[in-house]
């Protein structure tokens, strides 16, 4: 089974990420579903499409769960089984891992997995306090920890354990920055620089505005196929060869360590080992940068670099394009913006596109191997995918 | 062990509010379980007993928040922190008494029980914090 196609996929989807005003949770991801429907003409979707999985982390924003269903429905899949999937901001990377499950189960040959948040609508204090249920109520919310905050005391750790800096950290969105301009669907169109990211006002002490994702609308979808059926659907399937998901504490007050994510590596892990892929043989990824300093500590978790060493990495620019190994070309969560249930397909998507050949002026020349890696709340949960092209 | 006393979070805060860090000790394996937890995730045991921790520690790491959730916003800009208490089990709270210019890692704190009561609904637990000792 080792590097062997587990699920292929046939066809993705992505809203443009940004303000959507007035468009409710169920219409936005329509918009990503008729993108996917579009781009496989030979796919019929009411006839084909056997399931739904879809990622949507809170019902605060619009007091409304039950997502699924009505997902379908608007989708114009009513009467299939569409499940919500909910694991904070890895959301739709559960819902990616529950489609590879319901295909290799067998009981369904192609799924519709997919991912939404609304939140724009929403004062900046009450996405925080949303986005905190996500983390430990009695031990963290309940003593004012914010979702930054909980970054926050990571990076103060790594900057006391390895001399890691806020100069390095602003790199990381000077970079992401600057892939999004190259990305029509992302939130924003602008570049930084390192300065205006060290003078931006302070959320977490040492992380600022500029070292935040954004708070997003957006809907992202991937549709998977039996690997056997994909080429009846598209000259150009890409293959998820490898995949891991894994726990860890709720609260970040009672992990090992406080430097990095125990839940990525063991996520990673899995899938490399299924993949039968090392950390060099990725050749562009996505990787879970909500804050700037998750993006470095995501290097050290997936193999990219030696533990302690992400802020050399970021310095030599090896992870901009162009460089050794590509990280978050679509301006990831920190431009392209953090629709927090939509991020773990939006990130299948931007890979989808990069090993068909298909991200446009963001293009990684010849990339046939890429990963994703989606986390939720502080670390409590982890995806980890990765996909090959055929060519 | 005591039906009276169940091993939760929320006597955990009841013993807060009393001025004890009290944990639970499986009788079974030994695991020190800080909060206390029904069953041993080691052993799965159901047999503790409450074992009181010193509330003195040292600050791992802090960070200071800027912006916070509408009921905490009044406090703003408040410090936060995880302290490794003598015992090698950790709490996260937030911090008073120290100066912006004094704070980090590896300074001594310990657990002021009498921070305040919270006006919620739900949950009545007093809100512990960490002082200079």
């Amino acid at each position: 089974m080792k590097g062997k196609p587990l699920v292929s996929i046939i066809s993705a989807g992505l809203s443009k990420f940004g303000k959507h005003e007035g468009v409710y949770t169920r219409e936005l991801f329509s918009y990503a579903a008729k993108e996917a429907f579009d781009r496989c003409p030979t796919l019929n979707p009411k006839q084909d499409v056997k399931a739904m999985f879809i990622g949507h982390m809170g019902e605060a924003y619009e007091h409304q769960g039950h997502t699924g269903s009505a997902a379908a429905d608007w989708s114009g899949l009513l009467g299939i089984p569409a499940t919500r999937t909910e694991a904070a901001c890895a959301s739709s990377g559960a819902a990616l891992r529950s489609g590879i499950y319901a295909v290799l189960s067998g009981l369904a040959d192609i799924v519709i997995v997919g991912g939404v948040e609304k939140m724009t609508h929403r004062s900046t204090a009450e996405v925080t306090e949303y986005l905190a249920m996500a983390s430990d109520y009695p031990f963290e919310q309940f003593h004012g920890i914010t979702f930054p905050g909980l970054f926050a005391l990571m990076a103060t750790a790594h900057m006391n354990a390895y001399g890691t800096t806020q100069e390095q950290m602003a790199k990381v969105a000077v970079k992401n920055h600057h892939h999004a301009c190259l990305n029509p669907k992302a939130h924003l169109q602008k570049e930084v620089t390192v300065e205006t990211v060290l003078a931006s006002k302070v959320v977490a002490w040492p992380l600022k505005m500029y070292d935040c994702s954004l708070i997003t609308d957006g809907a992202s979808c991937i549709i998977l196929a039996k690997p056997e059926l994909a080429k009846k659907y598209t000259d150009q399937p890409v293959h998820i060869i490898g995949s891991g998901q894994a726990s860890d504490t709720i609260g970040l007050y009672q992990r090992k360590s406080l430097t990095s994510l125990q839940s990525t590596k063991l996520a990673a892990k899995a899938a490399y080992d299924m993949a039968a892929v090392n950390p060099q043989d990725i050749q562009v990824a996505e990787v879970h940068d909500c804050f700037t300093y998750a993006e470095l500590m995501a290097y050290e978790d997936l193999g990219f670099c030696p533990v302690g060493k992400s802020g050399q990495l970021i310095d030599n620019q090896e992870t901009c394009l162009g460089g050794r190994l590509p990280v978050n070309t679509s301006g990831g969560l920190k431009a392209k913006g953090h629709p927090v249930g939509a991020t773990g397909t939006a990130q299948a998507y931007e890979i989808y596109l990069q090993l068909t050949g298909q991200a446009d002026k963001r293009q990684v020349k010849d990339a046939q191997t890429g990963l994703t890696h989606n986390v939720g709340g502080s670390g409590a949960t982890a995806t980890a995918h990765i996909y090959r092209s055929d060519n | 062990m005591s039906s009276q006393t169940p091993f939760t979070i929320e006597q955990f805060y009841k013993f807060m509010s009393e001025g004890k860090v009290m944990a639970a000790k499986c009788r079974k394996c030994g695991k020190i379980h800080l909060p206390p937890r029904p069953i041993c995730d080691n052993c799965y045991a159901q047999e503790f007993s409450w074992t009181e921790v010193s509330g003195k520690g040292k600050l791992l790491t802090y960070t200071i928040i800027h912006v916070a959730p509408p009921q905490f916003q009044p406090l703003v800009p408040y410090p936060v922190g995880i302290v490794q208490l003598e015992n090698g089990l950790r709490l996260p709270g937030m911090i008073s008494g120290v100066a912006e210019a004094q704070l980090k890692a590896g300074i001594e704190l310990t657990v002021d029980f009498e921070a305040c009561n919270t006006n919620q609904t739900w949950p009545q637990w007093r809100r512990y914090c960490f002082k200079p000792p």
